[in-house]
């Protein structure tokens, strides 16, 4: 069998269904053996588009993401999504080609040092140089990716080694010495956690998006009320926790609800579980949760102790390590007094906007919510758009709200959508983007009418890169430097391209334009005309408190 | 603070760069780094000194070092039992008459004069940093024309 039959049949035997792959000079073995391969196979329109649509479709199905790229700049176009995966921990299997071994270190046409370019944006890459060690580096890259804290792995194989022959050898097991993921907690650990449990006052579970890659949710659930403690989520942990759920204080951070950030503030125990304290997340470090002992719940033991000193870290898997601790815990704390404090706060300071005259982002959302259920899958670009959209859909379930959190990548949520789409074919799903973001993959647009991709582009256009802009109003003088930004008309694009195209420029056209583009079966971009300088509150500026927040009603 | 620690790797393509990478991304310093294969070929070990602020970056360091796949152990040497040790290789200036004199503090060393030739002498000292410091300090009244050094070697008792 040659490398690249051996490589589609490792990719069957991982349980691939889709492949996002755009071709080239170095890759033409593998595309010649995708031929008449029996995987299901999408060509983006850019290299960008295909890793993160395999991102999109791994964040949707919770399996590896797969796609393929060739050599040079075909692979340089990846490492944004590669990097995108990798800080917020998706599993992604990059395949790279790579000019032939003997001209590797030659400056060959279309050669680039890939592996040494996306060694710190992946949890582990590969330089196939023999092809006898091809399947055994695909299944370890597989198990790579996705135990422990998941993440990409790149396998950059030269195209020599892809026509090379060899006896087809199916590594029934993995073993990698250098690589064991603690999946138990520490039982004394998970004592000392009960005791401290017990003797909380103000307990505050913050859930980040380890709790929905472990898939402990149910288990997130029971924590929260066998012990009555509030839940708050971080941006990736959105839908780990219900947000109609009584214990919900919904996100919190930098733009979370007050009602979050005043609880993290005051909480005398904070109980992180798939959470890395990020500094969205923290605001001013040395002012955080100053009353707070903290006990942190990861798979990931670089993340205990990295930002905020933890009190008592337990390392491993958080579904294995919240079963264990339901076992373990039997006196609840009494936190009445601490949940009517919360609910005073939830009151007094709710999400809001002021209606007026021209199209409110936060309305359209809240009209998607609606006429979707609620039940649709999310996806986000990066800026206002990612932020209204966290504040205003209300998740109550897992893998629904797909969003680029550590990296913040632009361009994103668009090419994940389609991910999503062909992961969830049954679900609804909504990219909700603004007229910058969506301009730095709308090529993707022939994607999905070329596959007959079923996805909605909600794009909240204002004419501005709208989050740079409010921070160019409120910090520099409204000195509004290169962030007005022009678009081409957007329903003649989306005609051009195949799709349908739709504009609302008032509130009463805002639900006809949903219901509409819900009815057509087919790629529907909405180009709404909202409110130029609307802003995203409340909004903790950057080195501040947590709880200092701008823009409370 | 200096900090020595060992790494065992895997003796894979690339490895030096995962490590060398992860502290230059990091902003971590590296104060000397050596790097030799074991009795198994299939291993490397990697005596490190870390430069640090404080305990915390440290633990980071270890902890980054420990995800890295093609790492095995990291040991911190910072409170067990263990010896340390550097080469030297230093070229001094040389004249006949101050040959008894060079000498006599190359005893004191344990220092070992390799050769000489016109006005140069080369010396082979073994010890451990602080030995090394003062052998150091004693030969530049000679006149220290080059210096090279393996960095720290570490083993535990």
């Amino acid at each position: 069998m040659t490398g690249a039959h051996i490589l589609i049949e490792c990719l069957k035997r991982e349980g691939v269904e889709v492949i996002f792959g755009y071709p080239g000079g170095q890759v033409l073995p593998i595309f010649d053996a995708l031929y008449d391969a029996d995987i299901k196979f999408i060509l983006p329109r850019h290299e960008q588009g295909g890793v993160h649509a395999a991102d999109g479709y791994a964040r949707a199905t919770g399996k590896p993401g797969v796609c393929i790229a060739t050599s040079g700049p075909g692979a340089t176009n990846l490492v944004t999504g590669i990097a995108n995966a990798y800080m917020d921990s998706i599993p992604l299997i990059a395949i790279t080609g790579q000019v032939k071994t003997y001209l590797i270190g030659n400056d060959a046409f279309q050669e680039a040092d890939v592996t040494g370019i996306t060694r710190p944006i992946t949890k582990h890459n590969y330089l196939v140089k023999d092809v006898k060690d091809l399947s055994r580096i695909i299944r370890e890259a597989f198990y790579i990716a996705s135990t422990g804290r998941p993440g990409p792995v790149l396998i950059d194989i030269p195209s020599d080694v892809q026509m090379q022959d060899t006896q087809f050898i199916w590594p029934e097991t993995v073993d990698i010495k250098g690589y064991k993921p603690t999946l138990f907690g520490h039982p004394g650990q998970i004592k000392k956690c009960t005791k401290l449990i017990a003797a909380a006052k103000r307990p505050l579970i913050y859930a980040g998006g380890g709790v929905i890659t472990s898939g402990a949710c149910e288990e997130l659930k029971q924590l929260a009320e066998k012990i009555n403690a509030p839940v708050t989520t971080t941006l990736m942990g959105l839908g780990s926790f219900a947000e109609t759920h009584r214990l919900s204080l919904r996100m919190l951070g930098m733009h979370g609800s007050a009602y979050a950030n005043h609880a993290i503030m005051e909480a005398d125990l904070i109980i992180a579980i798939g959470a890395r304290f990020d500094d969205r997340v923290t605001g001013r470090l040395d002012a955080f949760a100053p009353h707070a002992k903290v006990l942190h719940i990861d798979v990931d033991p670089s993340s205990i102790s990295k930002n905020v000193e933890v009190d008592i870290p337990i390392v491993g898997d958080a579904k294995n390590i919240l079963g264990q601790l339901l076992e373990e815990i039997k006196k609840a704390p009494d936190t009445s007094e601490w949940l009517k404090t919360i609910e005073a706060w939830k009151k007094k300071y709710p999400f809001t906007y002021k209606d007026g005259e021209k199209i409110k982002p936060q309305y359209v959302i809240e009209q998607i919510r609606e006429l979707t259920k609620g039940e649709a899958i999310i996806t986000t670009e990066v800026g206002q758009n990612q932020m209204w959209a966290a504040q205003w859909y209300t998740y109550t379930q897992p893998r629904t709200f797909i969003s680029s959190g550590g990296l913040g990548t632009m361009g994103f949520g668009f090419p994940a959508a389609i991910g999503a789409k062909l992961g969830c074919p049954g679900k609804i799903v909504f990219d909700i983007a603004g007229d910058g973001s969506i301009q730095m993959n709308i090529q993707e647009l022939a994607t999905c009418v070329c596959n007959k991709i079923n996805v909605k582009v909600a794009i909240l256009n204002n004419g501005y890169l709208g989050m740079v802009r409010q921070w160019q109003e409120l910090f520099y003088k409204k000195r509004y430097a290169h962030t007005c930004i022009s678009g081409p008309d957007f329903v003649k694009l989306a005609e051009s391209y195949g799709a349908a195209g739709i504009r609302a420029t008032k509130k009463e056209e805002v639900r006809p334009a949903l219901e509409k583009a819900l009815a057509i079966e087919n790629m529907v971009l909405i180009d709404f005309h909202i409110e130029p300088e609307e802003n995203v509150y409340p909004m903790v500026p950057a080195g501040e408190a947590i709880n200092r927040m701008m823009g409370l009603a | 603070m200096k900090h020595t620690i060992s790494v065992l790797v895997e003796n894979k393509f690339g490895v030096l760069a995962r490590i060398a990478g992860l502290f230059s991304a990091r902003g971590y310093n590296i104060a000397s780094l050596a790097v030799s294969q074991t009795l198994d070929p299939g291993v490397s070990y990697m005596t490190i000194v870390v430069e640090v602020k404080d305990e915390q970056v440290l633990e980071q360091i270890k902890k980054q070092l420990n995800k890295l796949i093609d790492v095995l152990t990291v040991t911190d040497f910072t409170k067990r039992e263990h010896v340390e040790r550097e080469l030297v290789l230093v070229k001094v200036n040389y004249c006949a008459k101050d040959k008894e004199k060079l000498q006599k503090l190359l005893v004191r060393f344990a220092g070992k004069l390799i050769r000489h030739e016109k006005d140069t002498a080369i010396i082979e000292a073994v010890g451990e940093e602080k030995q090394i410091k003062e052998l150091l300090e004693s030969l530049g009244k000679f006149g220290v024309k080059e210096l090279v050094r393996t960095g720290k070697l570490a083993i535990t008792q």
